[in-house]
């Protein structure tokens, strides 16, 4: 079991969100179209490429994990192993206490976000401050993240200048970005000063070498993972991959499907601690997280372990567009949220519902880089849903459903009831337009669909019944 | 050449017209048209919804009535075919024999501009949009249509060849209009604002009609379209291919 909060999905429009990432998503579109033309880069064809690689790591992941932590200790790390999240939460904290530390800078990163890290560092009396400027916001404004790689994205620059209004009792103009970043880059750097502790998460671990790859914009995480004196990376086992061949296309591969640029602006490789008389941490702890990602190999989810966590996905759902990452409840939001979190939780603390978040439009299969059948995927997870918190009623209506149009005269029978009996009835009711009848206002259930929308009524004589008169 | 007509349920019970048409679309093209009458639905609803056992028995049906005829299967709705092609090998994998015959009937299940366009070598087949002028008209692209069958330039193709009106360049058009079948009933708020999202963009681009091939997005759009007041007409892609422009 997590510790982490969740909530309901919360299922509806936010307008101002969805303003903000049509915004977002068109200008990292055009971004990947630009830099794949420019460079003449086969998008196909990086994407199969990429595929196999997360396969290859996904299929091979004991052995590759073995492979790491021995390379990762030679070069001096201490690696932990943790099943749960809790496990993993105790190991950092551990790692704090017994080091004496209270103050501790984060880089942003969705694993400890899904294990609910930072709450068990501040039960435990270390105070962990988030760096990445959208985290560091929506930390200090005691809000979630609301997207893998943008967490403040729901936020508008307004709130945020309010935000650092009360922060620093100066007043800040909205539309002055270098102002606001200048102040965040003021207060974050008397945290990394005065921290003893950095915590990073990882993009890539190269099994080969036991090196791990930190991919960034910002340069808060080459800050949090090198002026500490002791560094905790935290990773999710499936971040691993065999080589430096599969690396390098990897990192590649994120920034163009994150945010339609060609290299990573900072990429740290971090290989154990630094050596005698080099700068950096002293120490490097490694903390390996299981807490059911093994338990996906080998089931229709395995290849959601695939994830790069690029957030390419969650741009291209237009559920995500109109209800932002908040919806989802947990860490991991969009298309990927709504596989991962049921299939990594089996569906407890509400998270059956979260594949109810798609219209199965495909959108996200598509845009995956590394081809994950996210559609797929949510139809079986709906099905499992269905299975682990059944719906009695639906079930029922579906089973007589089934009975019925199985047969073609049970189809027939149900056409005839809907033409002869409901389609006076509705014309009756409906508003006549255009020579054909609509209902505006239908009772529940039907009222789910006429609450917005008017509904088209079942037509007097069905197309069976046509071409059975004229041809049959 | 003989085909067999799919002519999927929504069409059959909600839009009898365009079942019609498609038919006198195809026997227009020389065709020569049977119809199973055994056939009921693909199957859809109950997989889409997470009830692959309720999905699977209709499923079964479709094949039954359609494994013994000949020719190509053609419907006038890209959903129910991307249905057939693509979940219907996961559906019967425990089965070989049902998986062997769901594979057969697949592979001659089309939708019906990829079959104009692609099997007959009909880039266009004419017909007339109602009215003085060129009517302005967008086309929304269905999603299992689009991304699931990689069926985009055919219906445009045909669409193009229609007198009486010109196609519009919308922003995003392969975006959702967010009917996905139970989709619209289990989130109604953000299936409605998803339908605006489209008719907005449709109007902003001067359009004074939406063409699709999916008769759910039809009856979404449309239903948005008129609780909203818009003068914005939507109508199947068939629908404007007759020769005598009658709507």
């Amino acid at each position: 079991m997590s510790p982490r909060v969740v909530h309901e999905p919360r299922a509806e429009p936010d307008p101002p969100v969805t303003a903000n990432l049509h915004v977002a998503a068109a200008h990292w579109a055009a971004g990947r179209a630009r830099v794949t033309e420019a460079t003449e880069r086969d998008w196909k064809a990086m994407r199969e490429r990429g595929r196999e690689i997360r396969e290859d790591a996904i299929r091979h992941l004991p052995e590759l994990i073995d492979e790491l932590e021995e390379r990762a200790t030679e070069a001096g790390a201490r690696v932990h192993r943790a099943d749960t999240a809790v496990d993993a939460c105790a190991r950092v904290v551990a790692i704090c206490r017994e080091r004496g530390a209270t103050r501790a800078v984060k880089s942003k990163s969705m694993l400890t976000e899904e294990i609910g890290l930072n709450d068990a560092l501040a039960r435990a009396g270390i105070e962990a401050v988030e760096t990445d400027l959208g985290e560091y916001i929506v930390q200090a404004l005691g809000d979630r993240p609301s997207h893998l790689l943008a967490p403040a994205v729901h936020l508008s620059a307004r709130q945020v200048a309010e935000l650092f209004e009360r922060e620093s009792g100066r007043a800040f103009d909205p539309d002055d970005t270098q102002a606001l970043v200048a102040h965040a880059r003021a207060v974050l750097r008397e945290r990394f000063l005065a921290a003893e502790v950095g915590i990073t998460g990882v993009n890539f671990a190269v099994a080969e070498t036991g090196t791990l790859i930190l991919v960034e914009s910002e340069g808060n995480i080459r800050l949090s993972a090198g002026l500490p004196r002791v560094h905790v990376a935290v990773m999710g086992i499936e971040k691993v991959v065999r080589d430096w061949g599969g690396a390098g296309h990897l990192m590649e591969l994120l920034p163009l499907a994150a945010h339609g640029t060609p290299a990573p602006a900072s990429v740290s490789l971090v290989t154990g601690p630094a050596r005698d008389g080099d700068d950096g941490p002293e120490e490097l702890h490694l903390v390996l997280v299981d807490e059911g990602r093994s338990a996906l190999r080998g089931t229709e989810y395995e290849s959601a372990l695939h994830c790069i966590r690029c957030g390419a996905c969650l741009y291209a759902c237009p559920v995500y567009r109109q209800v932002g990452g908040h919806a989802y409840g947990n860490s991991y939001s969009g298309p990927i949220g709504a596989v991962l979190t049921p299939a990594l939780e089996q569906g407890a603390h509400g998270s059956d519902e979260l594949p109810w978040l798609s219209s199965l439009c495909g959108a996200c299969a598509e845009a995956c880089p590394v081809k994950i059948p996210l559609d797929d995927q949510l139809v079986a997870l709906r099905a499992d849903g269905a299975r682990r918190h059944p719906r009695r009623a639906e079930a029922a209506l579906f089973a007589a459903w089934a009975r019925l149009w199985s047969r073609p005269g049970g189809y027939r029978a149900t056409a005839a009831t809907a033409g002869r009996a409901l389609a006076p009835l509705w014309s009756r009711l409906a508003r006549a337009a255009s020579g054909e009848s609509w209902e505006a206002r239908a009772p529940f259930p039907f009222s789910r669909w006429t609450d917005g929308r008017d509904a088209r009524a079942p037509a007097p004589e069905p197309f069976h019944a046509r071409w059975r008169r004229r041809r049959g | 050449m003989r085909v067999q007509l799919f002519v999927t349920c929504l069409v059959d019970l909600l839009q009898p017209d365009v079942g019609e048409r498609t038919v006198a679309l195809l026997e227009r093209l020389g065709c020569e048209v049977g119809f199973p009458a055994g056939q009921t639905c693909c199957g859809q609803p109950a997989h889409n919804s997470g009830y692959p056992d309720d999905a699977r028995r209709v499923a079964e049906r479709f094949l039954e009535a359609f494994a013994s005829t000949q020719g190509p299967i053609v419907a006038p709705f890209g959903s129910c075919v991307h249905m057939v092609r693509h979940a219907y090998p996961r559906l019967f994998a425990d089965d070989p024999e049902l998986a062997a015959r769901a594979a057969a009937v697949g592979e001659r299940t089309v939708d019906l501009p990829a079959f104009v366009v692609r099997e007959l070598g009909r880039h266009t087949v004419g017909g007339r949009y109602p009215g003085e002028g060129e009517t302005p008209v967008a086309y929304h692209h269905e999603c299992h249509m689009l991304r699931g069958l990689g069926s985009s330039e055919p219906p445009l193709s045909l669409l193009r060849g229609v007198e009486g009106c010109r196609l519009v360049e919308t922003e995003r058009s392969d975006l959702c209009c967010g009917f996905g079948g139970s989709f619209a009933l289990k989130l109604p708020a953000v299936s409605v604002a998803m339908a605006d999202e489209k008719l907005d963009r449709a109007r902003a681009a001067g359009a004074r009609a939406i063409v699709s091939t999916d008769v759910g997005c039809l009856m979404h759009l449309e239903g948005r379209a008129r609780r909203r007041g818009l003068d914005l007409r939507v109508h199947h892609l068939v629908d404007l291919l007759e020769p005598d422009g009658r709507l």
